[in-house]
């Protein structure tokens, strides 16, 4: 049974596994250096990096890019390589969504959607890597350039990171503004935000309930991805603490299930951005 | 999970991933997908196309076909008529070869006959004289035999 001991081990155990790896400034000297603990990564604000949020998620974007970008390039209209199938159906499925779902024109939809979807897949993925790999070979180098071993914190997932994903969802935030004034005008835009839903007379009320629609969309979008790859994260490390002999019945179970939610945050996000950009580029609604 | 710049990060690799997608993934496919889709078009417009040329050149040969046996038939009964006319004309042809030279044989026929009855009746009257001459030498005066010998010849 746990003692207290064990108890604070494993509340250590979590705590460790859910501190990113930042790289900051501490506010106290006005050094960038890492944060040696969880209270420091704290006090550093906003001045920081999740190096391996960054990282990750770059190297996986990057990842995407290349294998799409030389399949790309040896495209034949020819019979297909397998690769090419590949692609070709995973192409056709975003264009399926974009042509169902999206009625403006804009050549940057689609390839957002992509770009989105497949990304997103990739870094949800990473959370099907047994929890302690990847931090434990980060300790290791960490040691090996001469750091304290419990210093070196790793979290594998970057969209378990509310960083990425608000990243992402400012990003199409401002899609969204850019492309509602591009289509509709800044007065079109603006007639929106004050005389719906409710006419003149109720000119604030509507302001305030646009207004919270429209920041309500980058938002939800952020947390649903975040809570969702939050959870399913520790779930893994609650079940990491059981005894190695007993952890495949749990995890095993939870990451067939966990496939699923994988699969399907990347295409509620994909699928939310289609719609949204479809809002902001309808021209004329009511 | 401080919120801090990673975010900015973030946004920025963002945009650049789906820059680049949208400027070297995504249109050299779907140009190579459309491209074929074209093709497969086009390969199936042509398809159709040959199928119904191929049966209209069925028609054809067909109707060449039945063409060709008519124009043998005719062929074969204008040779069986122009045969059994040929056969006829030479039945003609036969017969009056065959008449005249049975009227020329019985002409020379009768002429022969004439000429040996003549021969014969000389030789006859010879032989007869020369009998009664051998007979009659001493007592007959052949010249008044003779007279009367020839007149009896004449008659025969």
């Amino acid at each position: 049974m746990a003692t207290g001991n064990e108890l604070i081990a494993s509340g250590d155990y979590i705590k460790h596994h859910l501190q990113n790896l930042t790289y900051g400034q501490n506010p106290n000297t006005g050094v960038w250096e890492f944060a040696h603990t969880a209270q420091e990564a704290k006090e550093m604000g906003f001045m920081a990096f999740h190096l391996d949020t960054l990282g990750v998620s770059f190297i996986l974007g990057a990842l995407f890019l290349t294998f799409f970008y030389r399949i790309g390039k040896k495209m034949t209209a020819d019979t297909p390589s397998g690769a090419q199938n590949f692609i070709e159906s995973i192409i056709e499925f975003i264009d399926e969504n974009v042509r169902g779902s999206f009625n403006g024109k804009n050549p940057m939809v689609a390839p957002l959607a992509l770009t989105t979807f497949i990304w997103i897949i990739l870094m949800n993925t990473m959370d099907l890597v047994p929890v302690d790999w990847l931090p434990y070979l980060a300790q290791q180098v960490g040691v090996f350039f001469g750091a304290d071993p419990h210093h070196v914190f790793f979290k594998v997932v970057p969209t378990t990171d509310p960083n990425a994903t608000f990243g992402m969802s400012i990003g199409i935030f401002f899609l969204i503004l850019y492309y509602s004034i591009k289509e509709k005008g800044a007065g079109g835009f603006a007639g929106e935000l004050l005389f719906h839903p409710f006419g003149k007379m109720m000119l604030p009320f509507n302001l305030f309930l646009e207004g919270v629609n429209l920041i309500a969309k980058p938002v939800s979008l952020a947390l649903r991805l975040f809570g969702n790859m939050y959870a399913g994260e520790m779930i893994f490390i609650l079940i990491a603490l059981l005894p190695f002999w007993i952890q495949w019945s749990l995890s095993l179970p939870w990451a067939i299930f966990h496939i699923l939610i994988v699969l399907l945050q990347a295409f509620i996000f994909m699928t939310l951005v289609i719609v949204y950009m479809d809002m902001a580029h309808q021209k004329d609604e009511h | 999970m401080n919120i801090n710049l990673t975010m900015i990060g973030q946004l920025i690799m963002f945009a650049m991933f789906t820059w680049f997608c949208m400027k070297f993934i995504w249109p050299p496919i779907v140009a190579a997908m459309d491209e074929r889709k074209k093709r497969i078009e086009s390969g199936l417009i042509a398809a159709e196309r040959g199928l119904s040329e191929h049966k209209e050149a069925q028609q054809k040969a067909q109707e060449m076909l039945n063409q060709s046996k008519d124009q043998a038939a005719e062929i074969i009964a204008n040779a069986g008529r122009q045969a059994s006319t040929m056969v006829e004309d030479a039945k003609d042809v036969a017969s009056q070869e065959a008449g005249r030279i049975k009227t020329h044989a019985q002409a020379e026929i009768e002429q022969e006959a004439n000429r040996a009855r003549n021969e014969l009746k000389d030789q006859v009257s010879d032989l007869v004289m020369q009998g009664v001459n051998s007979v009659l030498a001493k007592e007959v005066d052949a010249k008044v035999h003779k007279d009367m010998l020839g007149k009896l010849s004449q008659t025969l």
